[in-house]
């Protein structure tokens, strides 16, 4: 059968105040104490469309090969609950602010991430709408806690065709989204704050008929929980359909704790929302160079070709960048982008050694990114900085000491006391014995013991290497070997 | 002295020859001996004095903020005002205290005037008669006239004198009672359908509609934000250009007021009308439009030929669409701008707790009454996915249609528009509540309706009295914007028709001093 996943994300504008009023903006702040008579929908307060929201979705638009719509609207979308004060929503119904985009994504086609595909998924459209406000349901005390500090924050509305298939193909379709928004930072994007919200459409049917009917899944908060839900739905419904059973157009919740999805409870019928244009905004009229009156004061208006020019590179542009500038693969652009500061990290790192980048990378994405991994810490909570991190590459490409060495001293660095490679290498005594004649000595006296038989050069090396702790260069070591044997 | 203009008070405030808190309590004083009127809603005693006591002290500083410092005004009960009480006329915001004042009423304060109160209309705004509020009807003050006593026969000796009051008109009816019984010298009221005029005509007053986005909207209460305006209601069309001037303009707290600077203007005395060209639009006689208005409509014209203006009959041929239009317009976005009123945040909570939805019901049920509940029904109803093209959609189509009537006659070369305000003079109460609201509203909007449907500019002037004794208006409608030309045109029609003072004895009493030798000579005085 094929599988059908659309997607509808809610990405939060990151600015000081929220999308119609002055009130700002900020996560986890007591409650109620963000809230401007407005957002309060207090009798006779009017919406003043904040500019920096529609920048924010005029870029992000942008970014996703949209059509910016020059002249776009504003609606009311009506309906009751106690997190929407006004009893109405202001959202983009009839003609949104930019339409007809694509995103490309990129796959690997095994765990090992060592073969990737690239896939693209349509952009519907991106609206700007209101944010709702939260409401905490007291069961026990049979009551309501409604806080508004959300109430009117301004959101991006993204819409993906359903174009994709699975759960993976919808986790890094959000995963590139997410950093395409934080790259733009026209949205933090973080899910885990409620910046980043989304529901997943899905449908399953045979080829050639019709596609069948979706439900909306709902209540997904990471991107690891999105793939699950979409395949666990895609798979209830084959197994619903096999059995004979139909599929409901509903709306279902994705419960975390079980894995799968359950209906959820208040939706009782479709809801008519009585769309109707918000009389209170004027259409929202957007210029590029050509259409940009000559006496118009820039600050008043809203340049679609200024922005562009300003764009930032994207996610795809600066992976690409990395793969030529420092010839790495491909994947391991991906990994370096995936992890917040990782990519400045390698960067500086390459500025401050001589060690080759394609070297460097191995360090970055074995060493530095597992020892992160393995503690939960960020890049920017890394108790090595890219300087000593420099440092230690710099006495490894001069050979001051083995790789084996070096990995010990990073070890050592990441216990974060404070200790230079140099005071490491020197405490732990593991700097390479590059003196000839130190190690003349060493192995005149090692072959002493031994016989001078030439197939147990390599024991005799290995000797050497135990004698001296590891810190002399088995190069010079061998070559001085063969001297004396061949003497 | 009470009956004078604005503008002669305000001199006489500037020569010292009365004090603001002396007018200040002449005023409030006068209200209370008026209260059967039931114009205000709220009196503002203690801040109204507090503001006249700092205007005082920046008259004799010598320093007053301009022409509205010390005057005593009053504010239609839907626009925001900290700290009084802002009702609306309805159960759903009994006892809301508002944390901000709207834009129009911070402008008046910002320029010194003194805040008598809040006064009564139809709840939330929906009504021609101001009769439908939760505080009780709004009574005409020329009921109570020497003008009206007089012509009116008694249907029995042992009738109460006061059954037979007649109505303000609506719903700014409160505002135009207390501007015509002179308990203040100008009034704040909306328009939406003719909410200003309408009032302004039966109580004998000058009410100025002014052209959508360009007086802030910012705090007053929406009934059809597409449609309304803050309304202004004064005794002479002066006055209304000195409010005006000190009210529009720009507010970037509404996206609906136009950007461009608004010059503030003097009226200067037309002398010659010769290039004026008067349109005298065929629809607005309209079906109920009574014998004795007809005739009065046809003598302005005459007046304004005979004085050179060019006269000429013109169509705005989709006026009879009108009615029906608003109804559709108007009911759809009272349904939304009324969904917020919930109980939650503001304003009344019913006890029922069951649930959100349960108490949200039960609140909108005990705070509307059956006026603004039906039209929420209605809204909701053309809001329907399933009616919205045929009702919303097509009623916006020919809003355009509308619009665009008035587009061709002022491109045509015509001026101004002079049509009558009302059908008839005011009715007396018992005979207005023998019609549901609707009915009434529908009757009587259909000659002040279209300026809001168009946007433009419009202004009701007292023409004459009615048989009855009892005041009839005339309407002037001008180009977008253009409320220069409007006012100096309805100025020069003032002039020429000399409307009578209204004869109360309540002010009588009141009016001791300064202007006595003035009492009964007309009000159009020459400005010293």
């Amino acid at each position: 059968p094929y599988k059908v996943v659309g997607l509808e994300i809610h990405a939060q504008i990151s600015s000081n105040s929220k999308l119609f009023s002055g009130s700002q903006v900020q996560f986890a702040a007591p409650p109620n104490s963000l809230v401007s008579f407005f957002d309060a929908s207090l009798p006779g307060t009017l919406p003043v469309l904040n500019r920096r929201c529609v920048e924010a979705a005029v870029m992000t638009g942008l970014a996703l090969n949209c059509s910016i719509n020059k002249k776009s609207l504003f609606d009311r979308k009506h309906y009751f609950y106690a997190d929407l004060p006004a009893g109405y929503q202001i959202t983009q119904q009839r003609v949104p602010i930019a339409v007809n985009g694509s995103l490309s994504y990129s796959l690997c086609i095994d765990n090992k991430m060592s073969q990737m595909v690239t896939k693209t998924v349509r952009i519907k459209q991106i609206q700007l709408e209101q944010d709702s406000g939260k409401s905490l349901h007291d069961d026990v005390r049979s009551q309501t806690l409604v806080d508004l500090n959300r109430a009117g924050v301004g959101l991006m509305e993204v819409v993906m065709e359903p174009d994709m298939c699975c759960g993976e193909e919808a986790a890094a379709a959000v995963r590139e989204l997410q950093l395409i928004l934080q790259t733009l930072g026209s949205s933090q994007a973080v899910m885990a704050e409620g910046q980043l919200r989304v529901d997943a459409n899905v449908s399953v049917h045979h080829p050639g008929e019709p596609y069948g009917v979706r439900t909306e899944v709902k209540n997904i908060n990471s991107i690891r929980f999105l793939a699950k839900a979409v395949d666990y739905e895609i798979e209830r419904q084959i197994e619903e359909l096999e059995s004979g059973g139909t599929i409901l157009n509903e709306t279902r919740a994705f419960d975390s704790k079980l894995g799968c999805t359950v209906p959820m409870r208040d939706k009782e019928g479709k809801q008519d929302y009585r769309f109707m244009p918000e009389p209170n905004l004027p259409p929202l009229i957007l210029y590029n160079a050509r259409s940009l009156p000559a006496n118009m004061n820039h600050q008043q208006v809203v340049n679609i070709d200024w922005i562009h020019e300003r764009l930032p590179d994207l996610p795809s542009v600066k992976r690409a960048k990395l793969v030529e500038q420092y010839g790495i693969l491909p994947e391991h652009s991906f990994t370096l982008l995936n992890e917040a500061g990782l990519t400045e990290f390698f960067e500086d790192v390459i500025k401050q050694t001589q060690m080759k980048p394609k070297k460097v990378i191995g360090w970055i994405l074995n060493d530095l990114l597992s020892y992160l991994k393995q503690h939960s810490l960020t890049v920017k909570e890394s108790p090595v900085s890219s300087f000593l991190l420099a440092d230690l590459l710099n006495r490894l490409e001069k050979k001051e000491i083995s790789s084996t060495a070096a990995k010990q001293v990073f070890a050592e660095l990441w216990k974060g006391e404070g200790k230079t490679p140099l005071e490491i290498v020197k405490e732990k005594k593991l700097q390479l014995i590059q003196d000839q004649e130190d190690l003349e000595r060493i192995c005149q006296a090692v072959m002493a013991i031994k016989s001078g038989n030439r197939k147990v050069l390599n024991k005799l090396i290995g000797l050497v290497q135990r004698e001296t702790q590891g810190r002399s260069n088995p190069v010079l070591v061998k070559q001085l070997l063969e001297k004396k044997l061949s003497e | 002295m009470m009956g004078n203009t604005m503008s002669l008070v305000s001199a006489a405030l500037k020569e010292g020859r009365v004090a603001p808190t002396e007018l200040c309590q002449r005023c409030l004083s006068l209200i209370k001996s008026t209260k059967f009127l039931n114009a205000y809603i709220t009196v503002a005693e203690e801040t109204a004095l507090k503001q006249a006591e700092e205007s005082e002290k920046r008259y004799k500083r010598g320093q007053p903020l301009g022409v509205l410092d010390g005057i005593p005004i009053a504010v239609k009960d839907n626009f925001n005002t900290a700290g009084i009480e802002t009702t609306c006329a309805s159960n759903m915001l009994k006892g809301y205290i508002s944390p901000y004042n709207a834009t129009v009423v911070q402008k008046l304060l910002d320029q010194g005037a003194v805040l008598l109160g809040k006064t009564n209309l139809d709840e939330f705004a929906m009504g021609s008669g101001s009769t439908d509020g939760v505080f009780g009807p709004v009574r005409n003050p020329w009921s109570y006239s020497r003008q009206y006593k007089e012509k009116s026969v008694p249907k029995s000796h042992s009738e109460d004198k006061d059954s037979n009051w007649v109505i303000t008109g609506g719903s700014s009816g409160g505002s135009a009672a207390a501007v015509s019984s002179f308990t203040c010298f100008a009034a704040l009221g909306s328009d939406t359908g003719g909410s200003t005029r309408n009032p302004a005509a039966h109580c004998g007053v000058v009410g100025l509609k002014p052209t959508y986005g360009l007086i802030s909207r910012h705090g007053l209460i929406p009934l059809v934000n597409s449609m309304d305006v803050p309304g202004i209601l004064t005794r002479c069309v002066d006055d209304a250009a000195v409010v005006l001037g000190s009210l529009a303009g720009h507010d970037p707290k509404d996206s609906t007021t136009i950007q461009d600077n608004f010059k503030p203007f003097e009226l200067s005395d037309l002398t010659d009308v010769s290039k004026l060209s008067i349109g005298i639009p065929k629809e607005y006689h309209a079906p109920g439009l009574s014998s004795e208005i007809l005739a009065l409509w046809s003598k302005a014209a005459d007046l304004f030929k005979n004085a050179g203006a060019k006269v000429i009959e013109v169509s705005l041929p989709h006026t009879r669409y009108s009615i029906v239009c608003y109804h559709v317009l108007c009911t759809a976005e009272v349904a939304s701008n009324m969904a917020r009123f919930d109980g939650l945040e503001y304003g009344h909570r019913s006890d029922m707790n069951k649930s959100t939805e349960s108490m949200y019901a039960a609140t909108r049920r005990e705070g509307f009454n059956d006026v603004v509940r039906g039209r929420i029904l209605s809204g909701n109803y053309f809001l329907l996915k399933q009616n919205y093209e045929n009702y919303f959609i097509k009623a916006q189509k020919v809003r355009r249609l509308i619009a665009n009537d008035f587009v061709k006659v002022f491109g045509s070369g015509v001026d101004i528009l002079l049509t009558p305000t009302t059908l008839s003079d005011a009715i007396p109460y018992m005979e207005f509540i023998k019609e549901d609201n609707r009915t009434r509203s529908a009757q009587d909007d259909i000659l002040t309706q279209a300026a809001n449907m168009a946007g433009l500019p419009a202004i009701n002037v007292p023409t004459a009295l009615s048989e009855r004794g009892l005041p009839v208006g005339l309407q002037f409608i001008g180009r977008s914007f253009q409320e220069k030309q409007l006012l100096t045109v309805a100025k020069w029609f003032e002039k020429q028709v000399k409307f009578p003072m209204i004869q109360l004895d309540e002010v009588k009493r009141h009016d001791h001093g300064v202007f006595q030798h003035q009492k009964s000579a007309s009000f159009l005085e020459h400005r010293t």
